[in-house]
């Protein structure tokens, strides 16, 4: 029988090892560049604490020590990873019936690419982060884990960059637009630990949107996935990036993403945050460049026993920058959601603007959500403004419906929907836009998730 | 069988405090009824009750709908048998469309009364919205807009009467549809509600003031005071109070000093 050292304060740690790193490395037969950025990356990993109760505001409120990393401790490995085994939804086409480009992975193996000649012509690149280390060196070098997501940046960020098994990159060169959205879909059959990566790079003036999709079939066995996402939208370049995480319920997620803007660049940011046991999620924009604008729409419904975690910032390096987030979510049962917000800017950095708010839906008596926004600005021509509010379902709109003849349980899913609706309205696909709504619906009735 | 509502002897608390006390009325289908009175004297409490809702308590007397009572059906059953409600101050719900709403009461009703009901399809239905928007000279942008979700004085009360025209219900209650409303636009919404008279609506219109009856004219007129019906009469009582204010209904019928 195993010992599990889940006592008092202190979350388990992980049982991997430098061999682990090493073995991942040879069996992807990786560029030496790639094997020795891993090395350095665990050197940073074995120097960091595991984060605990104790270790700051990012994780005071954020309790993993359910995770049981004896039992999560493996990479997917054997069965045979197939298209098929990915529900028929997550595959169609987007809008219309043309796809710009498709990946597929399936616990952590590509199985599908589908990138249309049109794109290949543009010298789009759109592929599998493992093919794109070996064959565009001089893009994938320079930009992966250097600019964006670093290992410094925590325990699991560096455990991300030395272990990442899979991931999607996105390269779109100067000037280029990508005019149909691109689609991944990352899922997983089986138990164990994933460590799937994001990269994307705009170069100036570019423009492409891109959705990903996270799930994984059901499984009563424990799951991990530590994840990391890097967006570099370049000077004038124009990304809109959804990414939607619906996790079985025996998922703990950890995840730092960030994205980094140029000079008049634009990030469209939606995050959809619907499964997973547990999700820590660090969700940050860089605004580089004079000009640059980001927005970062989130929403979230947690459940059961769900306790979703997104700790947010939002810097502006550079003045005449904007940026603007909007959190919603809803908790019932005895869920609970923690969101922290920050508002950074450096001295000297006038004419910001920067917003935030978040929006909370409180269902039942035994959920909790925490919401803490936070400022920190050393110029003095700006304007900042946070907002974060609280409420439950009230009567008055539900007896309004019901009024008309719509019977309560409708009614109460029609008044909790559209507090979805705002943005649910900035996904830009009306398919996925049917595919939350199902969700949130499921969620709203109760049906078993 | 004329649908009638009959109330009998209702008294009714909010937060413990009496607000009606003994109320008695009548309406049947194809008769218009006018509900004026002072503020405070209990009309909107009336019409929410009558509609359920729950911030009242009811602790005595009735509500019979076509001899069913009311008081023992849910919100929604009362709206499905026949009744309506335009209310004073219509919520706004942020997320969800008028057209997506309205769709939906329609095929609560059609589910209601057939549990295989597929519902109305979507182009009966957007014929069916054009109609009736046209008629209370609405634009169709009106469908897309989240319900009352900053709409005017003026737009909100439309919606009403919009909802009204496409719901047709047996009996409907205007809770002060007057209220708010420049003359034009009460003008618009008058002449919609008055379009849909007919002998298979019954109407009360609450109101504190005769102007709306000048397009809407009712046969019955009835004067609420202290949480009871003091006075009912013709149409001629309206003039009367339009003429005289309420002073004498106070100097009349006041039984303690408030």
């Amino acid at each position: 029988m195993t010992t599990t050292t889940r006592r008092g304060n202190a979350p388990a740690a992980p049982l991997y090892t430098r061999a682990d790193i090493e073995r991942l490395s040879d069996t992807h037969n990786e560029p030496r560049w790639l094997r020795e950025s891993r090395l350095a990356a665990w050197e940073i990993y074995e120097e960091l604490p595991m984060p605990n109760r104790d270790s700051g505001e990012a994780w005071r409120r954020t309790d993993y020590r359910g995770v049981r990393w004896d039992q999560v401790n493996h990479l997917p490995n054997g069965g045979q990873p197939s298209l098929q085994s990915v529900p028929a939804p997550m595959l169609e086409p987007l809008i219309g019936d043309e796809q710009g480009g498709t990946l597929v992975f399936v616990d952590g193996k590509l199985v599908s690419a589908q990138v249309s000649d049109a794109l290949t012509a543009q010298g789009v690149i759109f592929t599998d982060l493992q093919s794109a280390c070996r064959d565009h060196e001089s893009i994938v070098r320079p930009n992966l884990m250097t600019k964006a997501v670093k290992p410094s940046d925590g325990k699991f960020a560096a455990l991300h960059a030395a272990l990442w098994t899979h991931g999607l990159f996105l390269f779109v060169p100067r000037n280029t637009v990508v005019e149909l959205p691109l689609h991944v879909v990352m899922y997983n059959t089986q138990a164990g630990s994933t460590l799937g990566h994001v990269l994307i790079v705009l170069e100036e003036g570019a423009q492409a949107t891109l959705l990903v999709d996270f799930q994984s079939a059901r499984r009563d066995e424990q799951s991990v996935s530590v994840g990391a996402t890097e967006l570099l939208v370049g000077d004038a370049a124009n990304l809109r990036y959804v990414a939607l995480q619906d996790w079985n319920r025996a998922t703990y997620e950890f995840n730092h993403q960030r994205g980094r803007v140029g000079s008049d660049g634009q990030l469209d940011w939606i995050i959809g945050t619907m499964g997973g046991q547990f999700v820590k999620n660090f969700i940050e924009v860089e605004l580089d460049g004079q000009g640059a604008n980001g927005r970062v729409s989130g929403m979230f419904f947690a459940d059961h026993e769900q306790l979703f975690d997104h700790d947010t910032q939002q810097s502006h390096n550079a003045p005449l920058t904007v940026s603007d987030l909007l959190f919603k979510g809803a908790a019932k049962d005895d869920s609970r959601s923690v969101w922290q917000g920050m508002i950074k800017s450096l001295p000297k950095m006038q004419k910001i603007d920067g917003f935030q708010a978040s929006r909370n839906l409180v269902l039942s008596e035994d959920a909790r959500m925490d919401a803490i926004p936070g400022l920190e600005i050393e110029a003095d021509d700006v304007r900042c403004t946070h907002a974060a509010t609280f409420g439950t379902l009230e009567e008055q709109p539900v007896f309004y419906l019901m009024s008309r003849g719509i019977p309560r349980a409708e009614a109460e899913l029609m008044v909790t929907e559209g507090f979805f609706e705002e943005l649910l309205d900035r996904v830009p696909f009306e398919r996925v836009r049917d595919r939350l709504r199902a969700s949130l619906e499921a969620k709203i009735v109760g049906r078993d998730a | 069988m004329a649908a009638s509502l009959e109330i009998r002897n209702l008294h009714v608390s909010v937060e413990e405090k009496p607000i009606l006390r003994g109320v008695n009325l009548t309406i049947n289908q194809g008769e218009v009824h006018a509900l004026m009175g002072p503020n405070g004297s209990g009309k909107s409490t009336l019409s929410n009750v009558i509609l359920g809702n729950p911030a009242y308590e009811v602790t005595d007397g009735e509500i019979l709908f076509e001899g069913k009572n009311l008081l023992e059906m849910e919100v929604d059953e009362r709206s499905r048998a026949g009744l309506f409600l335009a209310f004073q101050y219509p919520v706004a719900i942020p997320g969800v469309t008028l057209a997506n709403f309205l769709r939906l009461a329609i095929n609560s009703r059609m589910k209601a009364n057939d549990p295989d009901s597929k519902g109305i399809s979507i182009s009966d239905f957007r014929k069916l919205m054009r109609a009736k928007m046209d008629s209370l000279h609405m634009d169709h942008s009106f469908a897309g807009r989240y319900l009352n979700d900053g709409f005017s004085g003026g737009e909100k009360k439309r919606a009403e009467i919009l909802q009204m025209a496409v719901l047709e219900p047996r009996i409907a209650i205007l809770d002060e549809t007057d209220s708010g409303l420049d003359i034009d636009a009460l003008r618009i919404v008058a002449e919609g509600v008055s379009s849909l008279r007919g002998p298979n609506l019954g109407i009360l219109v609450i109101t504190h003031y005769q102007r709306i009856l000048n397009y809407i004219k009712p046969e019955y007129v009835h004067i609420m005071y202290q949480g009871q019906i003091v006075e009912s009469g013709g149409a001629d009582l309206a003039l009367h109070l339009e003429e005289s204010g309420y002073d004498w209904v106070r100097e009349k019928f006041s039984t303690t000093t408030p």
